[in-house]
């Protein structure tokens, strides 16, 4: 997760006021880039006096205990250890009367044969290509916002955040009335074009469209952000070569810009690609099964809730939680992959 | 004489640059209006009649203001009590995971002890699996304990967190060590460190891990959703979705539910913004 850890840092540098050795320079701050983690701080403890040292480990020793115990105990119990459990349970099978049976890879053989999961896994495929589809939207909107000397940067960038902070639910509720086939103010907006509208979200065509370009915009704000970020990290002098030479706006965004942010881009492409493969909000707010377009909606983590909170299922669908870990798990690392041939670390 | 000799040149200089911007402002208003628009016709939705909500087309602005959909959002749900259930839900998990992520992240950040890289790989290891692995089992854990449709429920898993932990880790790394190193000369022991001296530095790191945890829990649906079907014990993001199947609910009371539920998360975005978008950058995630 090399990409992460770097982002990340890149962020806590420009993150406090009090954060030492922040970036004056934009150049100084793209340096740190490829060894992310590697803090003066980390390094450089091991000239020691040797005398005290076993007596100060030991000290250190119960005091890491006492202040890591109480959140490892609770990793432990709430995170750690359910994920083996998870894997126990996706072996058996809950009775009508509760308690619960082994039967090995009864699960998986009935998951895997069950038409649902692979509509599910399809339906989930498309919400993800969809999704990426907001990426370019969201550089060319933060390569606007870098635009010298521009006003107003700090208004639009609140305006393109609200979404983020808006709670899903509430957000399914406001785009399922806009999106109404009646009364649905986005008909009559396209009716003003001569655009006949249908009824969004009901429709098996378009439902799963709809639903993810809201979920493009309820992320752009965050992807517009951390562009912005990366943006400003260019080294001007770059651009002004550009310009010498002639090259224009359009031309400096695709030979500098980009190549030049393209960490940035990897990284959220892998974070709109987990969270894409995981979309349930949305889903169950806006269509939810009583709509005649769910079938072609559902995504595997809505089928998930379904078999393991409202039919009882806990077995099934522990053994989609894994396929879910497994599927995501080989889409990142497929990413992984790919960023060699596109990713350009300065 | 010189004042308006600096001036005039000042003046003029911008004017240009403005116009040359108009295309990139005409694009951004436009994106603006997108990003704005639902939220700018939800509160309109929110103080219609009924019967203004059915027109075709749509009218834009309320004839006059119902502020009575307001109190219809109290007649539908319990919905003060849902309130208090999301507020309780956030400041439990926020605090908690404040004192517990900043005790953990500095002991990582500053504690030389054998195995340190081995455990942080293992709360790192937390962060990458999705949250469908742990719910069965956090629910069995739950129910075991009794507290299905109770607030312990939405608030103790939520209290330990790898990203937390890892996040703080991170600004206590960044912190220098000159002031711990004189402190210890002064003979204070880890804990009188911890809290007089390195808690106060790490406000920026602190404020960042709250507010991304006030917007993480206050907007949460899954967990709670599984843990708690009773309308009394659910917070805001389940009372709003139950409501969604319901055909008596009209759409002026789901938008002023919607505006309702969201106004407090929003407000503490207008008086913090500068740390929400830093965090969110910080974690890059979308919650």
């Amino acid at each position: 997760m090399a990409g992460v850890l770097t982002d990340r840092e890149q962020a806590s540098g420009t993150d406090g006021a009090t954060a030492p050795g922040g970036s004056p320079s934009g150049s100084g701050s793209r340096g740190d880039t490829p060894a992310p983690g590697r803090r003066p701080g980390r390094s450089g403890r091991s000239g020691r006096s040797g005398s005290g040292m076993s007596r100060m480990r030991r000290n250190d020793l119960f005091w890491a205990a006492v202040f890591i115990l109480p959140t490892l105990l609770g990793l432990v119990v709430f995170y750690l250890w359910p994920v083996v459990r998870t894997l126990l349970i996706s072996f058996t099978e809950t009775g009508p009367f509760g308690g619960s049976e082994f039967v090995g890879l009864a699960n998986y053989r009935e998951l895997f044969g069950d038409a649902r999961l692979w509509e599910t896994m399809l339906n989930t495929l498309k919400f993800t290509v969809v999704a990426l589809l907001g990426i370019p939207v969201a550089l060319v909107i933060a390569a606007l916002l870098s635009t010298e000397g521009l006003r107003g940067v700090r208004i639009y960038r609140v305006l393109y955040f609200l979404p983020v902070v808006t709670m899903p639910a509430a957000v399914g509720l406001i785009w399922r009335t806009l999106y109404n086939g009646d009364v649905g103010v986005i008909n009559a907006l396209l009716g003003l074009v001569g655009i006949e509208g249908t009824n969004w979200l009901s429709n098996p065509a378009t439902a799963l469209y709809a639903i993810a370009a809201v979920g493009i915009w309820l992320s752009l704000g965050t992807q517009i952000v951390i562009f912005l970020a990366a943006i400003q990290g260019v080294p001007k002098d770059l651009y002004e070569a550009a310009a010498l030479d002639g090259a224009g706006r359009i031309r400096q965004f695709w030979s500098i810009t980009l190549p030049q942010i393209s960490p940035s881009v990897f990284f959220i492409s892998v974070l709109a690609v987990i969270g894409a493969l995981q979309t349930f909000d949305l889903i169950f707010v806006m269509t939810g099964p009583t709509n005649p377009a769910y079938p072609q909606t559902e995504t595997i983590v809505a089928q998930f809730y379904q078999r393991g909170f409202v039919e009882n299922q806990q077995g099934y669908a522990a053994a989609i939680a894994l396929v879910i870990l497994v599927v995501i798990v080989a889409v990142t690392a497929l990413q992984f992959r790919l960023q060699k041939k596109w990713v350009h670390y300065v | 004489m010189s004042e308006l000799t600096t001036r005039l040149p000042r003046r003029q200089r911008p004017k240009p640059l403005r116009r040359r911007h108009l295309g990139v402002h005409a694009v951004l208003v436009l994106g603006s209006v997108v990003m704005v628009g639902p939220f700018f016709w939800e509160v309109m939705t929110s103080l219609k009649t009924l019967g203004e909500t059915l027109t075709v087309p749509p009218t834009v602005f309320p004839r006059s203001p119902q502020w009575g959909n307001y109190g219809d959002v109290f007649d539908t749900l319990p919905f003060g009590q849902m309130f208090w259930n999301s507020t309780i839900q956030t400041l439990g998990r926020v605090l908690g995971q404040l004192v517990l992520c900043s005790m953990a992240g500095y002991a990582f950040a500053r504690f030389e002890f054998r195995g340190r890289g081995l455990l942080f790989g293992l709360f790192l290891s937390v962060l990458m699996v999705p949250s469908q692995l742990f719910l069965l089992p956090q629910y069995e854990i739950v129910a075991g304990l009794g507290w299905l449709n109770s607030l312990q429920a939405l608030i103790v898993p939520g209290l330990f967190s790898a990203f937390g932990t890892f996040l703080l880790r991170q600004f206590f790394l960044s912190l220098p060590r000159e002031l711990e190193e004189a402190a210890k000369l002064d003979g204070a022991n880890h804990w009188q460190i911890f809290t007089r001296i390195m808690l106060p530095l790490a406000k920026p790191g602190l404020i960042a891990l709250a507010v991304l945890d006030v917007l993480w829990s206050w907007n949460d649906l899954m967990w709670p959703l599984v843990v708690n079907n009773d309308p009394t014990k659910m917070p805001l993001s389940v009372g709003l979705a139950s409501l969604i199947g319901q055909f008596s609910v009209d759409t002026t009371t789901l938008m002023a539910g919607s505006v309702l539920a969201t106004l407090p998360v929003l407000l503490l975005f207008v008086v913090l913004q500068k740390q929400f978008i830093q965090g969110i950058a910080f974690s890059g995630s979308k919650g």
